[in-house]
């Protein structure tokens, strides 16, 4: 006998409202403009929105555990350069693996601040900010450095079947963090210390060491993000990625996770980045002069967020004080 | 406007999704009444309360105040009916000072304040509750039971004429609840109508006027204290006779489990003592005695300045919580709220979070598996809720508690420290812990129990330590198990 479960509007909005928004966005979108829906603009987008997309499930990681992460988007221009840099004297294989591991160090110190030195992680971040830039800065020597490298080009203009293998690869990170935060022990622990991270170490669990796990993770997804941006431009910058951390953190917030921590799903992060990136989109197609679109921007994300706000409004009075 | 009663609620009504939590209560107190509200776990008593205090609103139902029928709609308006709440669960800011929690709402309207007279104000209030806190301490620092007064304090500070007390003793001991019982008497007097929610039913002779019972969201009786005993009111209360309170254990007690030597920190000294597998040994002593801090200190929660720990024989060393709960130690904190419970989880992941090797496999979780644990687990403990899935703080308070503990239950510690493991739980509950106290104790675990309420220390245990001011001050056989022998102990000096 089949029964048909009910569906429940008021749980999926509360749960999901930025998939919502993302859909509500994209209709209008396509009325707004003809060329929004032609497969090389949605492709285009897509492909650009890839380096964001990992930048924010890193940050989404790190949000969830309490803490913030300011200094991907230096570490972006950083991992750019060094592509750039070793490629000159290493293949690729080898530069990579020398990026993500030097990434991956530099997110390991900032982690050992903030889990164990107990520094604040927007300031520990924020130094890491300009570090990271710094270093970009000292080996570029200030100059944008032109990559020559079949290999890494093809990976960023190539497509399987149709589609581009750069927006294949964000989505398979995208499943599989979800997959992780939901079916393994690292993501329940992230989710746990950010709720409440007394009664987590008191349970037994090594907090110190998970959180120094989410500011690794974080940087080295920077330095994939930044990887792909050199592929895809064929050059490595120290301009690269500025102000993607913001990006990323607004992306976070749209997708309904809260800043204080304990909560957050990498499909809303998905959302998220996919919201920011089609309002930006749909503007450019209607020649919207770029200083009056970061305006735009700015009240659309507030917008989201305040209407993320009431519908959780609602939950917050009959379940606190309990 | 000489009404007859102070507050008169008729037919309150509420549900939370598919929980009626309240189903048409009708409760009513007297101008200079002390009315206590007692049931079960879930029965509905913070709820009713919280309706009454503005923090919920109620589905349908009138409430009166002296005789004229008020809506409250907001915790704001509440306090301008005068009522003034004491919650279950804590609502004190954690990084305010004791001062600034106790006099919060009048801080916000001037402009500048004079802290020596604010300070001053409040270690007064304190004191009138027999207590002595530094009102320029570090709320956040304090533990559960100061923290419990800081809350009363807040309260009593403020000119209310309705009182709302949910379960304010459930840390104290009974001679530290005496004096805030004589200042309860003295605004009886002077006409305010208290409320008493409490699981301590002795509590009830001392001071109240009335009994209400709750069970399952429905009044079951409204009586004179005079006319009742223990035992009926359980009856009332859980629908049937509890036969045995405290279930007898046959202590069968092996060798020494876990031994201490010479532990020191910020609050105790020189603090040494053994346990052995099978037995459980009692830590009796007053609020801020040192109790819960050597424990703490044991179970890699705090620094220690100097001390050694042997397990079986051999020196080990717990330097933080991950390597005390992998060498086999269980620690039930005091305060579920901040220490206990993590509110992002639902019950089924607080359960499993202190063994998650048991339901995963290479990390990853078998849903099945987990289910069931907490299942099985929620059940032995008769948590009341829907199903598992619910959110934690959705919970009843002593619900709540049966959650940390059965968290604790799902490891298989070899010593089990257990700080007020039945701090906020009902009669029936009670029993049901002692019960498992009783069988971590005959599988050869080392049960270590700390509690302020004297009778349940004297029934549970095989060996009495009792502290004070961070000093053990004498040791207690089972055959020289009373209160008196207790207090003795307690005020001797050494
Ligand atoms: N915010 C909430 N959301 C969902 N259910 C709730 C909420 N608050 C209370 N409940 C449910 O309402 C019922 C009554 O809870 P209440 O807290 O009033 O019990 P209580 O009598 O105070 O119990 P205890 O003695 O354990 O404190 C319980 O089943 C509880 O799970
Ligand atoms: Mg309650």
């Amino acid at each position: 006998m089949d029964r048909i479960k009910k569906i429940d509007w008021g749980y999926l909005l509360r749960n999901y409202l930025v998939v919502f928004v993302a859909i509500v966005l994209f209709i209008v979108s396509s009325q707004l403009s003809d060329v929004f829906l032609s497969t090389q603009n949605i492709f285009n987008l897509l492909r650009q929105l890839a380096p964001p997309t990992l930048i924010a499930i890193g940050m989404l990681f790190v949000i969830m555990t309490g803490g913030i992460d300011l200094s991907v988007g230096s570490v972006v221009a950083m991992a750019s350069v060094f592509t750039a840099h070793l490629l000159m004297t290493h293949n690729l294989v080898v530069t990579i693996v020398l990026v993500l591991l030097c990434t991956a160090v530099f997110g390991a110190v900032i982690g050992y601040l903030v889990a164990y030195r107990k520094l604040a992680a927007f300031v520990v971040s924020l130094a890491g900010m300009t570090i990271a830039s710094g270093i970009a800065f000292i080996v570029s020597r200030g100059m944008p450095q032109r990559i020559r490298n079949d290999a890494l080009r093809s990976f960023a203009v190539d497509s399987v079947l149709g589609v581009p293998i750069l927006v294949c690869f964000a989505l398979a990170f995208v499943l599989i963090f979800a997959l992780i935060h939901r079916y393994t022990t690292w993501g329940r622990i992230v989710q746990a210390i950010g709720s409440n991270e007394t009664a987590a170490k008191l349970s037994g669990i090594n907090t110190n060491l998970y959180t120094v796990s989410v500011y690794v993770l974080s940087s080295v997804l920077a330095g994939i993000a930044g990887i792909m941006i050199a592929s895809r431009v064929n050059i490595g910058s120290p301009l690269a990625g500025q102000l993607m951390e913001l990006d990323a953190i607004a992306a976070v917030v749209i997708g309904g996770a809260s800043l204080a921590g304990g909560n957050g799903k990498v499909l809303n992060t998905l959302m998220g980045v996919w919201v920011l990136g089609m309002i930006g989109n749909i503007m450019n197609l209607m020649n919207v002069p770029s200083y009056p679109q970061d305006v735009l921007k700015g009240v659309i994300i507030i917008l989201a967020i305040l209407l993320q706000m009431s519908k959780k409004g609602k939950d917050i009075n009959s379940s606190s004080m309990a | 406007m000489d009404a007859e009663y102070r507050i008169e609620m008729k037919n309150m009504s509420k549900s939370f999704g598919g929980i009626h939590a309240l189903k048409g209560v009708s409760f009513s107190v007297k101008p200079g009444e002390i009315h206590c509200l007692v049931g079960e776990n879930g029965a509905g008593k913070s709820t009713l309360m919280k309706i009454l205090s503005g923090a919920y609103r109620m589905d349908s139902g009138e409430i009166k105040i002296n005789g004229k029928p008020v809506e409250i709609t907001s915790p704001a308006q509440a306090i301008k009916q005068g009522i003034g709440i004491v919650y279950q669960e804590f609502e004190l800011a954690n990084d305010l000072s004791v001062a600034e929690n106790i006099f919060m709402e009048s801080l916000g309207k001037s402009a500048f304040v004079n802290w020596s007279k604010l300070n001053e104000e409040a270690q007064k209030v304190v004191q009138s509750i027999g207590f002595d806190i530094n009102p320029r301490n570090n709320t956040g620092d304090l533990s559960v039971a100061y923290k419990q007064i800081v809350e009363i304090a807040k309260v009593l500070s403020k000119n209310v004429s309705i009182l709302i007390l949910d379960e304010p003793t459930a840390v104290l001991n009974d001679s530290e609840a005496e004096v805030m019982f004589k200042l309860l008497l003295k605004l009886k007097e002077k006409g305010v109508s208290i409320i008493y929610i409490s699981h301590r039913l002795d509590e009830i002779f001392k001071i109240g006027d009335t009994v209400t019972t709750l069970k399952d969201g429905e009044i079951t009786g409204v009586n004179p204290v005079s006319e009742m005993t223990v035992d009926k009111i359980i009856e009332l209360m859980i629908g049937r006779e509890l036969s045995d309170k405290y279930p007898k254990r046959v202590s069968n007690i092996g060798e020494e489990c876990i031994r201490l030597e010479g532990f020191s920190g910020g609050m105790f000294r020189d603090v040494s003592f053994s346990v052995r597998k099978g037995e459980v040994l009692g830590l009796a002593g007053l609020v801020g005695s040192g109790r819960t801090e050597v424990m703490r200190a044991l179970f890699g929660a705090d620094k220690r300045l100097s001390g050694k720990v042997f397990y079986e024989g051999k020196q080990v060393n717990f330097p933080s919580t991950v390597k005390a709960v992998r060498g086999g130690l269980a620690l039930i904190p005091e305060n579920r709220k901040e220490q206990g419970l993590i509110p992002a989880l639902n019950i089924r992941k607080n359960i499993t979070i202190t063994n998650l090797k048991k339901v995963t496999k290479l990390n990853i979780f078998n849903s099945k598996k987990e289910s069931e644990v907490a299942e099985t687990l929620s059940k032995k403990l008769r948590v009341k809720t829907e199903s598992v899935e619910s959110n934690v703080f959705s919970l009843s308070g002593g619900n709540q508690q049966k959650v940390v503990i059965a968290k604790w239950m799902n490891t298989d510690s070899k010593v089990v420290i257990m700080d007020e493991p039945t701090r906020g739980v009902d009669v029936g509950a009670k029993t049901e812990i002692y019960g498992l106290i009783n069988d971590l104790a005959t599988q050869g675990n080392a049960v270590i129990l700390i509690s302020s309420e004297m009778v349940e220390l004297l029934a549970m245990c095989d060996r009495l330590l009792v502290m004070n001011q961070g000093i053990v001050k004498g040791e207690l056989e089972k055959e020289n198990f009373s209160e008196k022998n207790i207090m003795q102990l307690i005020v001797e000096e050494k």
